[in-house]
């Protein structure tokens, strides 16, 4: 199965904080581990949401807004795209984790949907 | 945590170390089977320990430490081993006190070359190509022997059976569980990636509906392939492979339709093809090409699934390209079935005339004397030259020749195209 991993923003990536040069060498090698076991599929770090932009849809219409957005757990910093066998490897693989950022964070784990997901309907 | 999500951690934590624990493991004692029994011991070990202390910081290296003193306990204790005793067994002795933290830097520093040692072996020549795939999705897939069974749609026992073989092969023949370094290195690689392909090749003959073990393994297979490239970054037909797979797989969803049925490559819906898988393909392809070899047999197959891949539409497709690429694979790869499909992207390219030259070449090989698609192509070509009336003979020889219901009548269809 693959999932995506979501690696949620704090105040300091909001903030556009760089991470410092130890949390980048460990996730350098995070990164290898996760190449090197097979899973790691892609994966990458986003900017702050100020940089980001919101298209709003409602009917017909389309409404362009501008970041930074509020509820700052909600969004996200970072991902992963893996291919695992099942979520206990996914959620293992996430403990081995660094710590993301500075302070408090979460990394949330979706699964995709994948064609057998259709095959039923 | 639930008593039973902590059990369920500890086994997953094992699965992921499992390979690695197996290789080392594997190395020291030069047995598979003792091995897997020292490495379901330490899980047991750490089915006790850890809901108590919770999971220590590299559960890799301490599975390995609390494996090792099994193994030690287990020479002393059993006498029918004397010889192994003294063999390994003062090596073992000097390693008693080892820490975590020594065995965590050692197993950084041969984590690779362990993990190779171990599919060389599972994948040595002195095994048949069904005990290396059985072998190799055992030890380093960590698929159960039902799993394998399932996938293979073979019987259990069988597959039991075949392991065990196996494994008393390997014994017998004193394999080291190390990675080959001289000579044979690339008749040994030639054998890994020939047990790679054929498990994906397994998987990709799955059809809709089927267990789903057996789709599954193009997908065991292709995380094979990217481990080996992790452990092999310099050995083109690794990427070759590579690419060959993750390009393969970018269609898995596009070739079946509702109903179950087969999509031809050409008749697909392009827009379903897996955009990321081809992406990583066409970097492995760039990988393999950097390193020297663009024409390996792996790499060119490659290349031609790349081919498929750069045409947004089937008319878009560089045939020219294609045949080309068949030209060189029929050098490094001899195979009637290459040459087949070679006359067919020649018959593309250059037309029909160009397709009869080439197929009037193959056609009394033996090998494809029932081989459906060779009377279909020279059917197709000689449709398109206008000869209706030996295209319907072709069409309809091919008809006779396929298994396939679906196919049959597909045949036949063109076969009354012809006219009488």
């Amino acid at each position: 199965m693959r999932v995506m991993v979501l690696v949620k923003a704090t105040k300091d990536s909001e903030a556009g904080t760089m991470p410092s040069m130890e949390l980048l060498t460990a996730m350098g090698k995070f990164n290898e581990q996760l190449a090197n076991a097979g899973i790691l599929l892609t994966g990458d770090g986003l900017k702050a949401s100020s940089q980001g932009k919101r298209v709003a849809f409602g009917g017909p219409g389309r409404t362009v807004i501008d970041g930074p957005f509020a509820e700052t757990r909600e969004l996200v910093a970072g991902f992963w795209l893996w291919q695992v066998k099942d979520m206990a490897e996914a959620v293992e693989w996430v403990k081995r984790c660094p710590n993301p950022m500075l302070g408090p964070s979460e990394i949330e784990i979706r699964p995709l949907f994948e064609a057998a997901d259709f095959a039923s309907s | 945590m639930a008593a039973s999500e902590t059990h369920q951690a500890i086994e997953t934590v094992f699965r992921i170390e499992r390979a690695r624990l197996l290789s080392g493991l594997a190395r020291m004692v030069r047995d598979v089977s003792l091995a897997e029994e020292l490495a379901q011991d330490a899980l047991v070990v750490a089915l006790s320990e850890w809901p108590k202390t919770g999971v220590p910081q590299n559960p890799g290296a301490w599975l390995m430490v609390a494996a090792k003193r099994r193994a030690i306990d287990g020479f002393r204790r059993d006498r029918m081993l004397a010889r192994k005793h003294a063999e390994i067994g003062r090596d073992l002795e000097d390693e008693r006190d080892t820490s975590v933290g020594d065995i965590e830097a050692a197993m950084d520093d041969d984590l690779g070359d362990e993990l190779l040692g171990l599919i060389f072996t599972a994948c040595h020549p002195v095994l048949s190509r069904e005990a290396r795939a059985a072998l190799t999705l055992r030890l380093i897939g960590g698929l159960t022997t039902d799993e394998i069974a399932r996938a293979f749609l073979l019987n259990e026992a069988a597959v039991a059976q075949r392991i065990v073989r196996a494994k008393k092969t390997i014994a017998g023949a004193g394999l080291r569980f190390e990675v080959p370094r001289g000579g044979d290195r690339m008749e040994r690689l030639a054998s890994v990636l020939e047990v790679v392909y054929l498990i994906f090749n397994e998987g990709y003959a799955a059809t809709a509906g089927e267990d789903l073990i057996r789709p599954g393994l193009c997908a065991e297979a292709q995380r094979l392939g990217r481990i080996l490239a992790g452990l092999m970054p310099d050995e083109p037909e690794v990427f070759g492979l590579l690419a060959l797979m993750e390009i393969q797989a970018s269609r898995l969803s596009a070739r079946s339709a509702a109903d179950g049925s087969f999509i031809s490559l050409t008749e697909q819906d392009r827009a379903r093809w897996d955009q990321l898988l081809i992406r990583r393909g066409l970097a492995a392809l760039e990988r393999a090409k950097a390193l020297g070899g663009a024409d390996g047999p792996y790499a060119l197959q490659g290349a031609l699934a790349a081919c498929h891949a750069h045409a947004r539409k089937a008319e878009d497709t560089d045939w020219k390209r294609i045949a080309s690429l068949y030209d060189a694979l029929r050098v490094v790869m001899p195979s009637p079935v290459v040459d087949l499909n070679r006359a067919v992207a020649h018959s593309m390219a250059f037309g029909p005339e160009a397709g009869l030259m080439l197929i009037e070449g193959i056609d009394c090989a033996d090998a494809l004397r029932d081989y459906a698609p060779l009377p279909a192509a020279k059917g197709d070509f000689l449709f398109r030259a206008g000869r209706l009336a030996e295209a319907r003979v072709q069409f309809e020889r091919a008809a006779s020749l396929s298994r396939n219901a679906r196919e049959k009548a597909f045949l036949l269809g063109r076969a009354e195209a012809c006219g009488g």
